[in-house]
């Protein structure tokens, strides 16, 4: 999934753009506003204490089917934002110019970390408490969903294939019949896999927003998430491991009722005009094309409902004839309104970092944010070591595997199950362990940071090697390569495009994860890694907002700057090496 | 006979860098009359497929004026339809929901949008495979589906855009001739077809008149009408003939007074075809087989070598431009160098190409002087594609950026690093050329 095709594969640099310098302040500033419009002081309103949770176990399928309602919520504002961010991004030059890079920002600050503020925001806003719960839940799902559904939509819009454009601009299509002839259908594909990934990373994000703490308070809502949360409370391993059960059981049951049949139904819009090698297939999409009701019901609402809805709200855009003599047109240069935008973005943009600055030194000093950046540091370490130690595994093994077709058949959807499954349901296990057998915490920690996300290395590196053409393989074994020769020859720079994209997400997931794995609990005991992330969760838990934002500034930009100066250029320089030519 | 499209004084410009326009278009004064199908042809980068889509509404002229029907049209206009050369269907559509796209988009009620789409289903031969995908059908079949699409809304013009040219020989064949009968058997309501094409041979077999462009920029050199009766034989002497005249046509300088492109001063940001030594040697190697004297209709080098003008020119302009041959009355003819750098072998090879680039190529020796004199003899491309851009958009800049590295190569003039986009310069102890 190679999002972003490297324009110029030769130039290699610019590791910044202005827009980064002006975007993150932005976005750190209407987190600041959140923060600040919950109240300068720490927050002192009755955070509701939620449902008492039950840990009987009849209760998990209820629990279970809340916390699926809530991801189903947050998908459904997903595709309304990506739709229409998406949409606006690639259609206005100058949106598009600020719009990409923002949610490319968005994507590289840390979640999590949001979530106490905007639980504190939205609650002490809702004069519904229980409501306003359920709306910052949704809303933490929404922003670990939206930001790559949204790229993955926009960038089909700009890849929109030239003569289909042109095809309907003569035959005429109104905008609507743009949408759903054309442009909906061209992204289907990679609408479809981007928001199937982004409910697999969801379900980490559910489970973490069901049960928080926000200045000393715990907040529950029921679902799966508060179960474990008040399991951990009540150390009942065995409620933690029908959790584990229940979640197992409904990601089979999503999976095989709802991943695949999408999946093997999108194929049908891909754009390839050739009949494809290998088709998805899904036991439940059959069922469904061969039995009649649904075709029925498509065909009435194709023939006879969508006329009239189309007829009604939107009369077809009359012929152009009109009498307008092409001219020379003088327009206002579009560099001066270029330089306008950006000097009013970098204003905005400077005005909101002296705000934020005002705000974080008013109660903390230069010494405490020294320190935070060297916890920024360990946590850094921390995902670095780990995203290496998990690509030192799983790089051989990924390899081994998609060379294989039939184990890669085999393979993917355990390993695409595997890294839907929350690992936070995981973590008391760990703990249970670490506290058992007394071991450092500020070690044995880490590995709970990749836990989750170390299966998007192994994918990637399945689909890499599974693509190596046959031909490249037979003329190294026909030249006798064998071993660490072939490996270092053809195996690892085949899969390096492949292997930077898993390595990325991963690394990026951990960022996140950092804020829940840091910190864990096991009853009244808590272990705790020093790094930003467990920074974040501890402010978060005294309600020390201002430090909190001073955690997640720091965080983003630990973030930002890896991206900037590691993945970015590996990415570039890793695709323009398997480049073929044309 | 009257006009269904006029094009006046038309003009279009791309903006470059520097607030520079490029020139794609310069006054081009066309019409269309009812009851003719007419080609553009011309070399690449002509502007062929601009003049169609400035017609197709997709395409606003910089300036100039375009009618239909005697009206000024901007837009799409419902009378006005297009073939595309790579189909342009939708692959999630089956054939009827492509065929009845156009009409869906009229606001035609269910009931007709069907009646009507089997129709053109039916006349153009596509029965049966109304269920089908794009994907499921064959080159041919697909661009049946595109002339079914394209004819369903009873277009009074129908534009097509090279329409045979990604298909087999055999299949554009059958295509052409059916859609020669329709035509001539009027079952189309269509008064007037404009197609843009690469292939001489079959332009003619279709049309009743041509339109040569010249290129750099675009503009109109000749316009022939073409009287041969029907059905047209591709092997008579009138046939051949013609033939013979419209390739003296293309290859014809614009106006008398201009001086041959090799003899020309070519500047530095100068427009380089697209054209590597392995072909240039091909085209070499026919011209000197096939005649004892050295000299080779083009027509006759098209039929020898299987390839369309499109693909000929930039071989022989590019072999004129290093003096390896002339051309002219549609003939190419080698010169003395070019029948030196043809028995030359491969080593022997490399410092006649050298010479001729050297000496016939400004912006190669322009690298190569700043290379050397550079105290490391490197050099960043950067710089270079920096002059080229002053006349050339981005796109083209690179292209021909690209053509000089595969030259510079080739010639072992000098050495270019694909990562940082450097040139060095090959040998850096050898003084090979004093330039």
């Amino acid at each position: 999934m190679a999002d972003h095709p490297a324009e110029r594969p030769f130039v290699v640099g610019e590791w910044f753009n202005r827009w980064d310098l002006i975007l993150l302040p932005l976005v750190l500033g209407v987190l600041f506003v959140f923060a600040w419009a919950s109240g300068h002081v720490p927050i002192t309103i009755s955070v509701p204490r939620g449902e008492s949770i039950s840990l009987s176990p009849i209760y998990l399928p209820l629990y279970t089917l809340k916390t699926t309602l809530r991801m189903l919520v947050a998908l459904g504002f997903s595709l309304l934002f990506t739709f229409m961010y998406g949409g606006l991004a690639a259609k206005s030059r100058r949106a598009e110019r600020v719009m990409v890079p923002l949610l490319d920002i968005l994507q590289s600050v840390p979640i999590l970390g949001f979530l106490s503020i905007i639980v504190v925001w939205v609650v002490s806003r809702m004069p519904n408490q229980q409501f306003g719960l359920e709306m910052a839940a949704v809303f933490a799902i929404f922003t670990s969903q939206a930001w790559n559904m949204t790229f993955s939509y926009y960038h089909s819009l700009k890849r929109l294939p030239k003569p289909l454009t042109q095809a309907a601009r003569v035959f005429g299509l109104s905008r609507w019949q743009r949408f759903t002839k054309l442009e909906l259908p061209y992204a289907i594909p990679g609408l479809v896999w981007n928001t199937m990934m982004s409910v697999s990373g969801g379900w980490f994000f559910v489970v973490a927003s069901e049960a928080i703490t926000v200045s000393g308070h715990q907040v529950l809502l029921p679902g799966v998430g508060s179960y474990i949360a008040e399991a951990i409370a009540q150390r009942n391993l065995r409620a933690i491991g029908w959790a584990i059960f229940a979640m197992f059981v409904a990601l089979m049951l999503y999976d095989q009722l709802v991943f695949r049949p999408l999946i093997a139904w999108a194929d049908k819009f891909r754009s390839e005009t050739t009949a494809g090698d290998e088709e998805p297939r899904s036991w439940m999409l059959d069922l469904i094309r061969r039995s009649r009701l649904p075709r029925r019901i498509g065909r009435v609402i194709n023939e006879v409902i969508a006329p009239r809805i189309r007829r009604f709200h939107l009369p077809r855009p009359q012929p152009r004839l009109k009498s307008i003599r092409v001219k020379r047109v003088v327009r206002m240069s579009p560099r001066l309104g270029d330089a306008v935008w950006v000097g009013l973005l970098a204003l905005i943009g400077a005005v909101t970092i002296i705000f934020i600055g005002r705000y974080v030194f008013s109660s903390v000093g230069f010494f405490e944010i020294g320190r935070v950046f060297l916890l920024g540091f360990y946590t850094l370490l921390r995902v670095l070591v780990m995203t290496l130690l998990a690509s030192l595994i799983w790089l051989p093994v990924g390899i081994r595997i998609g060379l294989d077709s039939r184990l890669t058949h085999r393979a993917r959807p355990i390993v695409l199950f595997l890294s839907a499954f929350p690992a936070n349901l995981l973590f008391p296990i760990a703990v249970y362990v670490i506290v058992r057998y007394g071991l450092n915490t500020q070690i044995w920690l880490s590995p709970l940071m990749v836990l989750g996300t170390q299966w998007y290395i192994l994918f990637n590196v399945i689909s890499g090697a599974s693509s190596i053409s046959n031909d490249l393989r037979e003329a190294a074994r026909n030249m006798g390569l064998r071993g660490w020769r072939l490996w270092r020859r053809l195996y690892l720079p085949a899969v390096l495009p492949a292997f930077v994209t898993g390595a990325l997400t991963a690394a990026g997931g951990a960022w996140n994860a950092s804020v829940v794995a840091e910190i864990v609990s096991w009853g009244g005991r808590t272990l705790t890694a020093s790094g930003v992330g467990s920074y974040i969760a501890e402010q978060t838990t005294v309600g020390n907002l201002p430090r909190v934002v001073l955690g997640i500034a720091v965080m983003s930009l630990y973030v930002v700057v890896m991206n900037r100066i590691l993945w970015r250029p590996l990415y570039r320089y890793s695709a323009a090496r398997t480049e073929e030519g044309s | 006979m009257s006009e269904l499209v006029e094009l006046k004084h038309v003009r279009k410009e791309f903006s470059g860098p520097e607030e520079q326009p490029i020139v794609i278009l310069d006054d081009i004064n066309l019409e269309l009359h009812e009851g003719e199908i007419v080609a553009l042809l011309g070399k690449s980068g002509s502007g062929k497929s601009t003049i169609l889509r400035i017609i197709a509404g997709l395409i606003a002229p910089t300036a100039g004026e375009v009618l239909y029907r005697g009206r000024p049209v901007r837009g799409s206009a419902p009378g006005i339809s297009m073939v595309f050369q790579d189909f342009a269907l939708f692959p999630w559509l089956d054939v009827l929901e492509n065929v009845r796209l156009g009409l869906e988009a009229q606001g035609v009620p269910v009931a007709e949008q069907r009646r009507r789409a089997l129709e053109a289903i039916d006349m153009i031969g596509l029965d049966g495979f109304e269920s089908a995908y794009p994907k499921e059908l064959s080159g041919g079949m697909r661009q049946r589906v595109g002339f079914a699409r394209a004819l369903v809304v009873r277009p009074d013009v129908l534009l097509m855009d090279e329409p045979f040219s990604a298909l087999d020989v055999p299949t554009a064949e059958t295509l052409r001739d059916d859609l020669l009968d329709l035509w001539r058997e009027r079952k189309i309501p269509t008064r007037a077809i404009l197609m843009v094409s690469h292939n001489i041979e079959e332009s003619l077999l279709l049309v009743d008149r041509l339109v040569i462009l010249g290129s750099d920029p675009g503009r109109i050199k000749v316009k022939l009408p073409v009287r041969l009766p029907h059905p047209r034989n591709r092997n008579s002497d009138a046939f051949r003939a013609f033939v013979g005249r419209v390739y003296d046509a293309i290859t014809r300088p614009s106006e008398p007074a201009v001086v041959p492109l090799a003899t020309a001063t070519l500047e530095i940001g100068a427009r380089l075809p697209s054209a590597n030594v392995q072909q240039m040697l091909g085209v070499l190697d026919v011209v000197s087989e096939e005649s004892s004297s050295d000299e080779l209709e083009l027509s006759e080098l098209a039929d020898e070598l299987e390839m369309e003008i499109d693909e000929i020119f930039p071989l022989v302009e590019a072999l004129e431009l290093l003096g390896f041959a002339h051309t002219g009355d549609g003939r190419i003819r080698l010169s003395e160098a070019g029948k030196a750098f043809l028995k030359a072998d491969i080593l022997e090879r490399k410092p006649l190409f050298r010479h001729a680039v050297l000496d016939r190529v400004p912006i190669v020796r322009h690298i190569y002087k700043t290379i050397c004199a550079e105290e490391d003899h490197r050099v960043n491309e950067e710089q270079f594609l920096a002059a080229l851009n002053e006349s050339l958009s981005d796109e083209e800049a690179e292209r021909v950026l690209e053509v000089i590295v595969a030259w510079g190569r080739y010639a072992e003039l000098f050495a270019y690093d694909y990562d940082s986009g450097e040139f060095s310069l090959e040998n850096p102890t050898a003084d090979k050329v004093s330039g």
